[in-house]
C-alpha cells in the first residue's frame, strides 16, 4: 500500500528542523517516522506521519513549502538479510530506489531514530544531560526475535 | 605622491575641445538638422513621434528648439530589437554591440566605418584630455567583445600611437606581472578592479608606486572622491573617470581632462541636456537632474534626446583647462532601478523575467549585490515554493542551477543562487525588498 510522505524545505541552520517538529507535537500528529538530507545550505525533512493531509494543511498555513510523494512502506524481518531480500526481489527490474530510510521497533514498542550530529561527542553530554537514553551508550534495548 | 609626468604638445584632434563658444554652438546647430533629418527619413519610431507631434525636421530653427523633439529611451531599443533603430541599410554597418536591455532582450547598436572613426575621435580626445600620448603603454583591461569597453579603449589608444595591450579582464596576477615586465604607464579598467589589482600586487610583494604607471582611465561603473584618493595613495598614479554608455557610443561620451574637475562631454558630437525626470521640462545649467544625450554624427543609429537615467548637473563654469565643453559632475545615482555590476547593467526585471521562464510563476525573490576583493559580485535569493519544492537534493540542486542558467543566459552575470525557505525574504508594507546594495562606494 502506498502513503503519502510530506517533504519539508529547510535551510540549513541551527533550530530548522524544531518548528515543524513542534508543529506537529502541538497538533496532536505522531510522526511515526523521518529522514533528514541535506547539503550545505539546505535540508528536505521527510516526514511518514499520522494524518498527512492535516499535517500538510498545518505546515503550509505556517509558511512550510511542502511536497506529497507516494512512497511504499514494507515490513521487512529485524534479522540480518531482512533488506537485502526486498533488493534481490527488486533486482533485473529496472525500478530504482531513489532513498530510502529505516526505523526498528523494540519490544517496548518504541521507535529507534539515527541521528548524524556534527559533533555527537557533545551531543552525546547534552542528551544524556536531559535524561533521555542513548541506544548503544547505556541500557541497550533487547531486539525482539521474530 | 603622484608620478611626475611631462605635459606632452597638443593632439590635433584636441583642438575642437578648445573651439570658441560662439563656433561650438553652430557646429551643433548645423549638426543636429543633419541627424534630426536622418533619423525622420530612415528610422519609423522616430518619424511616427515626430508626426505624432505634427512636426518637421524643419521646424528647427535654433539649438533651443531640441526640447520640441521626442525623447527616446531604453525600452525603444529593445523594442525594436535589433535593427528597429538602425537609419543605415546593413551594407553600410560594419559592427555592432550588444549590451543587456530591461529584460530578456539584448540592446543593439549599430556603427558605420564613419561611425566607428568618429568614436575613435572621441577616445583619442579623451585618451589625450588625460595626458595620455604616443609612446605611451596602454594595459587595456576592459572587457573585448560585445561590451563597447575594450574595443573602445582599444581603437582610441591605437590611433593615438600608445602600444597597447590588449589584455582584456580578469586574471589579475597576469595583469601584474605585464604591468610589471612592460613597464606599463597608463591602465584602462573599472575603478574597483583598479583597487582589486593594488591589493593583489601588494599580496604578491609588489608595489605599484615602484612601477611607471601614472594615468589610471577609469570608467563603466560609478565611483566617488574617495575611491579617487585610495587609488591615487595606494599605486601614485593619477586617476581619471571616463563616462560613456552603449547607446550612445560607449566609452568616449565624456572625459576628464588633468585637473580632475568632472568629464568634459565632447558636446560637438554628444549634445547633453539636463532635464526633470519627474515631469521631463528642461533644467538650467547647474541644476542636478537626468542627462539627455543626442548623437550629433552617429549615421548607422542617431539616438534623439536619449534618456541615460544617470543623475548628474552641467557645470558651466569654464574649466582651468581652457576647454569650451562643460563638464558633468560626477555620477552618484541613477533615476531608475538599474544596478551596474562588473560593468554589466541589471534591472531587476530581468531576474524576474529569468526566474519566472523557469518556475512558470514569479517566486520571491532578492538580489544582494556586494564588493569581495574588488569584485561586484551578484547573488540571488530565491524562496522555495510547495510547486517547485522536490524531496530529493539532486531535484533541489537541478532547480538551483537551471535557475543560474536562466539568469546568466538573460543578464550576461553569473550569479550565486541560493534557494531560502517561503517567507524568510524581508517584506517591507508587505512587498519584499527585491535589491540589496552593501557596495560601499
Amino acid at each position: 500500500m502506498k502513503l503519502k510522505q510530506l517533504s519539508v524545505f529547510l535551510e540549513n541552520k541551527p533550530g530548522a528542523l524544531s518548528e515543524p517538529c513542534r508543529l506537529l507535537a502541538k497538533a496532536g500528529i505522531s510522526i511515526q517516522t523521518f529522514s533528514l538530507a541535506d547539503t550545505r545550505e539546505f535540508g528536505i525533512l521527510r516526514l511518514v506521519v499520522e494524518d498527512s493531509d492535516k499535517a500538510r494543511r498545518l505546515l503550509q498555513r505556517n509558511g512550510f513549502a511542502v511536497k506529497v510523494t507516494k512512497v511504499v512502506v514494507l515490513e521487512v524481518p529485524d534479522r540480518p538479510g531482512g533488506l537485502a531480500a526486498i533488493l534481490d526481489a527488486l533486482e533485473g527490474t529496472g525500478i530504482n530506489v531513489k532513498y530510502a530510510y529505516g526505523f526498528t521497533v523494540t519490544r517496548e514498542n518504541k521507535g529507534v531514530l539515527v541521528f548524524c550530529f556534527d559533533d555527537p561527542d557533545a551531543a552525546i553530554q547534552v542528551l544524556q544531560k536531559q535524561g533521555i537514553n542513548i541506544v548503544g551508550v547505556a541500557n541497550r534495548p533487547k531486539r525482539t526475535k521474530p | 605622491m603622484t608620478k611626475n609626468r611631462e605635459i606632452p604638445p597638443m593632439h590635433p584632434d584636441s583642438a575642437v575641445d578648445f573651439l570658441p563658444l560662439s563656433q561650438l554652438r553652430g557646429v551643433q546647430f548645423t549638426r543636429l538638422k543633419f541627424i534630426v533629418q536622418r533619423a525622420y527619413d530612415h528610422v519609423a519610431l522616430f518619424r511616427k513621434r515626430m508626426e505624432e507631434r505634427k512636426l518637421k525636421p524643419g521646424d528647427l530653427r535654433t539649438m533651443d528648439d531640441i526640447v520640441k523633439l521626442p525623447f527616446t529611451v531604453k525600452t525603444d531599443l529593445r523594442d525594436t530589437y535589433p535593427y528597429g533603430m538602425a537609419a543605415s541599410p546593413l551594407q553600410e554597418i560594419v559592427r555592432f554591440h550588444v549590451s543587456s536591455g530591461t529584460t530578456g532582450k539584448p540592446i543593439v547598436v549599430a556603427y558605420t566605418k564613419e561611425d566607428l572613426d568618429d568614436w575613435t575621435r572621441a577616445m583619442v580626445r579623451s585618451l589625450a584630455a588625460c595626458g595620455v600620448h604616443s609612446g605611451d603603454i596602454v594595459q587595456n583591461a576592459y572587457g573585448y567583445g560585445l561590451f563597447t569597453g575594450g574595443l573602445g579603449a582599444h581603437y582610441g589608444a591605437e590611433a593615438l600611437g600608445a602600444s597597447v595591450i590588449p589584455i582584456s579582464g580578469g586574471n589579475t596576477d597576469r595583469q601584474i606581472m605585464l604591468m610589471k615586465d612592460f613597464g606599463v604607464t597608463v591602465i584602462c579598467c573599472t575603478p574597483s578592479y583598479f583597487l582589486h589589482i593594488i591589493e593583489r600586487a601588494a599580496e604578491m610583494g609588489m608595489d605599484i608606486r615602484e612601477m611607471p604607471l601614472s594615468i589610471g582611465v577609469f570608467g563603466a561603473e560609478p565611483w566617488t572622491e574617495d575611491m579617487r584618493e585610495r587609488i591615487e595613495a595606494g599605486s601614485g598614479i593619477k586617476a581619471y573617470d571616463i563616462y560613456g554608455l552603449s547607446e550612445i557610443v560607449g566609452p568616449g561620451v565624456a572625459m576628464e581632462c588633468t585637473h580632475q574637475v568632472g568629464p568634459h562631454i565632447f558636446e560637438d558630437m554628444f549634445y547633453p541636456e539636463i532635464i526633470d525626470p519627474k515631469t521631463l521640462e528642461p533644467l538650467e545649467d547647474g541644476a542636478e537632474g537626468e542627462l539627455v544625450l543626442t548623437t550629433l554624427c552617429k549615421r548607422a543609429m542617431p539616438m534623439i534626446r536619449y534618456r541615460t537615467r544617470d543623475i548628474t548637473s552641467l557645470e558651466p563654469a569654464r574649466c582651468a583647462c581652457g576647454r569650451t565643453l562643460r563638464r558633468i559632475h560626477r555620477i552618484g545615482r541613477r533615476s531608475d532601478d538599474m544596478l551596474i555590476i562588473r560593468g554589466v547593467n541589471l534591472f531587476p526585471s530581468q531576474i524576474e523575467a529569468a526566474l519566472l521562464k523557469v518556475e512558470g510563476t514569479l517566486p520571491h525573490y532578492q538580489i544582494i549585490v556586494d564588493r569581495q576583493k574588488g569584485l561586484d559580485t551578484l547573488e540571488v535569493l530565491v524562496e522555495v515554493t510547495n510547486e517547485v519544492l522536490s524531496d530529493t537534493v539532486s531535484g533541489l540542486e537541478q532547480l538551483q542551477k537551471r535557475l543560474a542558467h536562466s539568469i546568466e543566459a538573460i543578464t550576461g552575470l553569473h550569479p550565486a543562487l541560493k534557494l531560502v525557505a517561503p517567507r524568510t525574504i524581508q517584506r517591507s508594507e508587505g512587498k519584499a525588498k527585491r535589491v540589496i546594495d552593501k557596495r560601499i562606494l
